[in-house]
């Protein structure tokens, strides 16, 4: 019998090397799971009836390419997308003999903290099915901490991978920018976009990195690692320096069981042997989030200037003429999120604009990313709330985008200036998940492993929902 | 600085997007609302500081000029939503 809530993706890669147990059994454990589990969860958007392989599952975001898979990132514009080649990273499993379960659910086109943009209804949290697993890629996040998966890939563009999972109470690596190729994958804001890891141990999130990072040469803006990737081994931290960020740390909004529960995390580090010290990022935190909501929409108005109903995706009914055509479909093929959001990008990138917006926001950038450099030169990594709240209950933020944009308020400084965030989960608070987001310079992803899988051992934090077990 | 009806209607014109009535007011006040909050960046006096588009510095990335097969013509229109022959097919341009 296949726990599917307890294994993990280590485990079921000793079982299957030591004959314990096939991969077609491990394939139908997921799927019986899934079936049981998912008609109240949805987390996935496509699940796969089979699919060719030797080695255990996974899912992936559906904003992942797959060939012969429908990949829809959670758009009607996309609705009966069926992409005719496999993202890079897609490649790279099949290599290693992954097999894909499924697609799971986002915010439409990677939109949101939530996945109540997805155009496809949201996805609920596996600890409480009344609160959101976050967003975007709270299919993945709660796929893994509900057993309907042992391990996923999700995409971060401004906290999509790192928020989910702290909502969800799993491991999630946003990488440093570069390290991990996009081709393949649909795009919302190129500057920002990273593929990454989701799993349910720091261990796990290491070796599934391994296998996607590095060059790819059809992604032009990807570099090999300096370092190959460790799996972290060691319990304690003796030799490192941790900074605790004042203002990612003491921002408005953080809930006392939050604060509470990173607080006593970061107790643990220092007993665990970790130098600990506070440090400043006023600039960063401040200017981050109207920075980022600059930035990712003006290129997300370009990127998604592409769906327009000549080559593939969704195409408005019965237009007269061509340029009808255009407007209705992304009018119909778009949901309320990404049109706000080309229209802010259309805004700030049109002429007289441009300067006092996209070009300011990009000096603030470089601001952010001197913040970053500076406390790296006295600290090996940050810590601090990934979210400021624990899993909100749906529908609580959606009339009001501008509240659930400060969803990002913490994760979206270090994703402005490129660098790696781990997220651990630390504890609970009114029985939700609480998560650590440990922030390392560029290509600093062994520091952050060796940190969270000190403290995983440490905390003793049982993944599995409490409902479920 | 606040965005007027006829603004909206230009620059859903630019992103090729046809709002309806409904979706003109709501996404004026909320687009406004936005607006307003990332204006915030204009705080800082930044004209000393150069800006970041790219947060690693890779420049001039080239890659051998050598041919490949690319995608075989029925593959490459198996998405079409509509298609004559080998070419995807489309409205007339209107007058």
């Amino acid at each position: 019998m296949i726990d599917t809530l307890r294994l993990t993706a280590e485990e079921a890669n000793r079982l299957l090397a030591g004959g314990q147990v096939s991969s077609d059994e491990l394939y139908a454990a997921y799927g019986d799971a899934i079936a049981a589990r998912d008609e109240e969860l949805h987390c996935y958007l496509h699940v796969c009836e089979d699919d060719p392989g030797t080695g255990i599952p996974i899912a992936l975001k559906d904003v992942i390419g797959t060939k012969g898979i429908p990949t829809t990132a959670g758009s009607r514009i996309l609705e009966g997308y069926v992409p005719v080649y496999d993202a890079t990273v897609v490649m790279r499993l099949r290599a290693r003999g992954l097999r894909v379960l499924g697609k799971t659910n986002t915010d439409e086109f990677a939109m949101g903290s939530s996945t109540e943009n997805s155009a496809y209804g949201p996805t609920r949290n596996p600890w409480n099915p009344t609160r959101v697993p976050g967003g975007s890629g709270g299919g993945s996040a709660a796929a893994v901490s509900a057993g309907l998966a042992p391990w996923a890939l999700g995409s971060d563009t401004g906290g999509s991978i790192k928020q989910p999972a702290a909502l969800c109470g799993n491991v999630g690596l946003r990488p440093t920018y570069g390290t991990v190729s996009r081709y393949g994958i649909v795009a919302f804001a190129s500057s920002l976009d990273q593929v990454g890891p989701v799993a349910r141990t720091v261990r796990d999130c290491a070796f599934l990195y391994s296998l996607i990072a590095g060059r790819d040469a059809c992604d032009s803006t990807t570099v090999e690692l300096p370092r190959p990737v460790e799996l972290p081994t060691a319990e304690d931290l003796h030799g490192l320096r941790i900074g605790v960020p004042r203002e990612l740390n003491e921002a408005d909004g953080i809930e006392p069981g939050v604060r509470a529960a990173v607080e006593a995390a970061i107790e643990l580090l220092c007993g665990l042997g970790a130098e600990i010290g506070e440090c400043r990022l006023p600039l960063s935190v401040e200017y981050g989030l109207p920075c980022y909501y600059l930035i990712a929409p003006a290129e997300a108005s370009s990127n998604l200037a592409r769906y327009d109903g000549v080559r593939y995706g969704f195409r408005a009914r019965d237009a007269a003429e061509r340029l009808e055509m255009y407007e209705r479909t992304r009018d119909e093929g778009f949901g309320e999120e990404p049109k706000r959001r080309i229209m802010v990008g259309t805004y700030a990138l049109s002429a007289g604009y441009y300067a006092a917006y996209y070009g300011q926001a990009q000096k603030v950038r470089t601001v952010i990313k001197r913040e970053h450099d500076a406390a790296f030169e006295t600290f090996d990594a940050l810590v601090s709330p990934t979210s400021p709240t624990v899993a909100f209950p749906l529908g609580e933020r959606t009339t009001d985008p501008l509240a659930m944009y400060l969803s990002d308020l913490l994760t979206i400084p270090s994703c402005m200036a490129g660098l790696p965030g781990l997220n651990v989960p630390c504890g609970l608070s009114e029985g939700l998940p609480v998560g650590l987001q440990i922030v390392g310079p560029q290509f600093g992803e062994n520091t952050l492993f060796a940190i969270g899988h000190a403290l995983e051992g440490a905390l003793g934090f049982d993944p599995v929902p409490e409902r479920l077990r | 600085m606040a965005i007027d009806r006829e603004q909206l209607l230009h620059v859903a014109h630019l992103a090729r997007l046809e709002l309806r009535e409904e979706e003109v007011e709501r996404l004026g006040a909320q687009l406004n609302d936005i607006l307003a909050a990332v204006s915030k960046v204009s705080e800082l006096d930044l004209a000393d500081v150069p800006p970041t588009s790219h947060p690693l510095d890779v420049v001039n990335v080239w890659a051998e000029d050598e041919p490949r097969p690319s995608l075989p013509v029925d593959v490459a229109l198996a998405n079409a939503p509509d298609r004559e022959g080998d070419m995807f097919r489309v409205p007339p341009a209107g007058s």
